[in-house]
């Protein structure tokens, strides 16, 4: 215990960032964003200097003009909030999640195979972790069932819920897909709680009758695809190589024109050759008319021709950065712009999130494959090596234990000394294991790329606060967290 | 708070937690807590004299700061012997400490 005049002050851990000509901290032990005024924005900058006691701050505060209580208030105001801090100050390591932890979504992997043979696909690419073999191709309805009974089960606290189709090709099981989403509303119902549906798709297997069941069933559609032809066509192709871009364009056209209950988003991944961001975003939003538009850079180990270098990812950022400013300006106008990337992150710095783990797998989501094999989450889903239990017999606990304990942003010492942690925690866990095999490990190869990132969002999300703070209320529900 | 303003959940969260501790009239509405004397001489955890069985062997020295009020709560040279009950002659050649502080010795029961 000190008296505030034998304090001696350092800068809390924070990252300091402007925007919208205000200058604001990001303090990284919660998660929080404070805007500082004049007085505090002096004090943060001349502790970027050094520490100091509190005797010298309060002369130099009182030098340039300020008086004594207004220097001992605003010294006592940034040590509560420990945006200033002293040597007492002890770092809290991160509590982990409840072990009962209730689901929240359950990703289920209606098949195994796909009618595309994308090179850089994750369940059956060259960087597979699956290991299919002897298993069902397709999962049948007891499985089905009996994982709709499950997710029910392991979240009754919760009122509503979330699943997830997923593939393979999900509409290569598309009647599976109706039984299911039927059983599961009614399942609900009884309960007196809602479900709802998502599905990925290549879309190439689109029907107006699918459109119409998907559209009258409010299930959510993603669709995985990679820009205008040229860039699509690289490695999303069929067995015989030709490219899917002429399949599915006329069915994306009618899925959007005729789904009318929930947004469709575009999910792009990003390889070497296929880093024109903003070209992809034009022609995936404009001219076919995509509510949203998501980018995640591939997932593949290093030396894979379509992984992309540093220069590449740095191009990646560049375009981020450019559509990014577009978002803003949108958002400054209090108009929706569809760059996902964006939208998500800012839903997240609303909250405040300050991440155990940098997603929900294995806690709030599982993935089910066609076998009732449970998963992490969908990447993971089929691999031996990664099984959290089966359907049948539940969630092995000591194997989810096992999962999470290396996942646990506590156990990624790298991460204790970077500011973003508390909305990365490390980054994917499959991207991890793909990379350095271990689901534990921090993924190394994109730190100063994420910093880069989460600093253009915290910015856009600093000037709209200063000038439109409104329109962020709209993204505060987005993700339930 | 006057010079910052919470623009995030998290930070709001903050905001609240600090006014309420400002708020006198809330914190006397809180309910009671046990009372922890402030100050190492006032706490009664191991570390200067004795442990149950007598010994000094397995006690913390200065330099080994083994459990939390070694180091937090109190400080090594800060504690005193028990000059009450078993060491009342402890200060005795002390008169003034500025003085003579080099008389208070360690005590080796």
């Amino acid at each position: 215990m000190t008296v505030a005049a034998d304090r001696t002050y350092r800068l809390g851990e924070l990252h300091p960032f402007e925007g919208g000509s205000r200058r604001f901290v990001y303090l990284v032990p919660a998660g929080a964003v404070f805007e500082l005024d004049a007085a505090a924005e002096k004090l943060v900058a001349r502790l970027e200097l050094g520490e100091a006691a509190h005797t010298e701050l309060v002369s130099e505060l009182i030098a340039a003009g300020y008086t004594l209580d207004d220097a001992s208030e605003l010294m006592e105001e940034l040590y509560q909030a420990h945006v200033i801090v002293t040597g007492e100050t002890v770092k809290e390591p991160l509590a982990n999640p409840p072990a009962d932890f209730p689901l929240q979504s359950l990703v289920m992997n209606l098949t195994n195979q796909c009618n595309l043979s994308c090179s850089y696909c994750y369940e059956f690419g060259e960087d597979k972790v699956a290991t299919p073999e002897g298993k069902p191709k397709f999962m049948d309805v007891d499985t089905a069932k009996a994982s709709v009974d499950f997710l029910l089960n392991q979240s009754a606290s919760r009122q509503s819920v979330h699943i997830t189709f997923f593939g393979g090709e999900t509409l290569m099981n598309f009647p599976l897909l109706k039984t299911v989403v039927a059983y599961a509303t009614e399942k609900a119902q009884e309960q007196g709680r809602s479900i709802d549906f998502s599905l990925t798709t290549n879309a190439t297997l689109l029907t107006p009758a699918i459109i119409e069941f998907l559209s009258d069933n409010h299930i959510g559609v993603t669709v995985s695809m990679d820009g205008p032809p040229d860039l699509h066509d690289k490695l999303r192709v069929f067995a015989n190589g030709r490219g899917s871009y002429d399949i599915i364009e006329p069915r994306v056209r009618a899925l959007i024109a005729n789904h009318k209950t929930r947004p469709i988003t575009a999910r792009v991944t990003l390889t070497s050759g296929v880093t024109d961001v903003v070209r992809i975003y034009r022609h995936l939003k404009q001219d076919l008319g995509f509510h949203e538009v998501g980018f995640a850079p591939v997932t593949t180990s290093p030396n894979r021709l379509y992984s992309i270098n540093t220069p590449g990812m740095n191009d990646v950022l560049e375009q981020f950065s450019l559509l990014a400013e577009e978002w803003l300006t949108f958002a400054l106008r209090g108009e929706m712009h569809g760059f996902s990337n964006v939208s998500d992150t800012i839903s997240e710095i609303i909250q405040g999130v300050n991440k155990s783990h940098p997603c929900g797998a294995g806690l709030g989501l599982v993935g089910v494959g066609p076998s009732g094999d449970i998963a992490p989450c969908h990447r993971f889903v089929d691999s031996d090596t990664h099984s959290l239990g089966h359907i049948s017999t539940g969630i092995d606990r000591t194997k989810q234990d096992d999962f999470l304990t290396r996942g646990h942003i506590n156990s990624k010492y790298d991460c204790h000394t970077c500011w973003a942690r508390p909305l990365c925690a490390g980054g994917c866990h499959h991207e991890a294991y793909v990379r350095y095999g271990d689901t534990g490990h921090p993924n190394l190869h994109y730190c100063d790329w994420i910093r880069e990132w989460t600093d253009t969002c915290l910015r856009i999300y600093g000037t709209i606060s200063a000038h439109n703070p409104e329109f962020l209320d709209q993204f505060a529900e987005r993700k339930a967290l | 708070m006057k010079h910052l303003r919470a623009v995030n959940k998290k930070a709001r969260r903050i905001d609240q937690m600090i006014s309420s501790r400002n708020d006198v009239v809330a914190l006397q509405q809180q309910q009671q807590r046990p009372h922890v004397p402030m100050g190492c001489t006032l706490s009664f955890s191991p570390g200067w004299e004795v442990d149950s069985a007598g010994g000094t062997a397995g006690l913390c020295q200065p330099v080994e700061r083994d459990i939390y009020d070694c180091y937090v709560t109190c400080f090594w040279p800060a504690q005193v012997p028990d000059h009450l009950n078993n060491y009342p002659d402890w200060a005795s050649k002390c008169a003034a400490a500025t003085k003579d502080w080099r008389k208070l010795d360690l005590v080796f029961p």
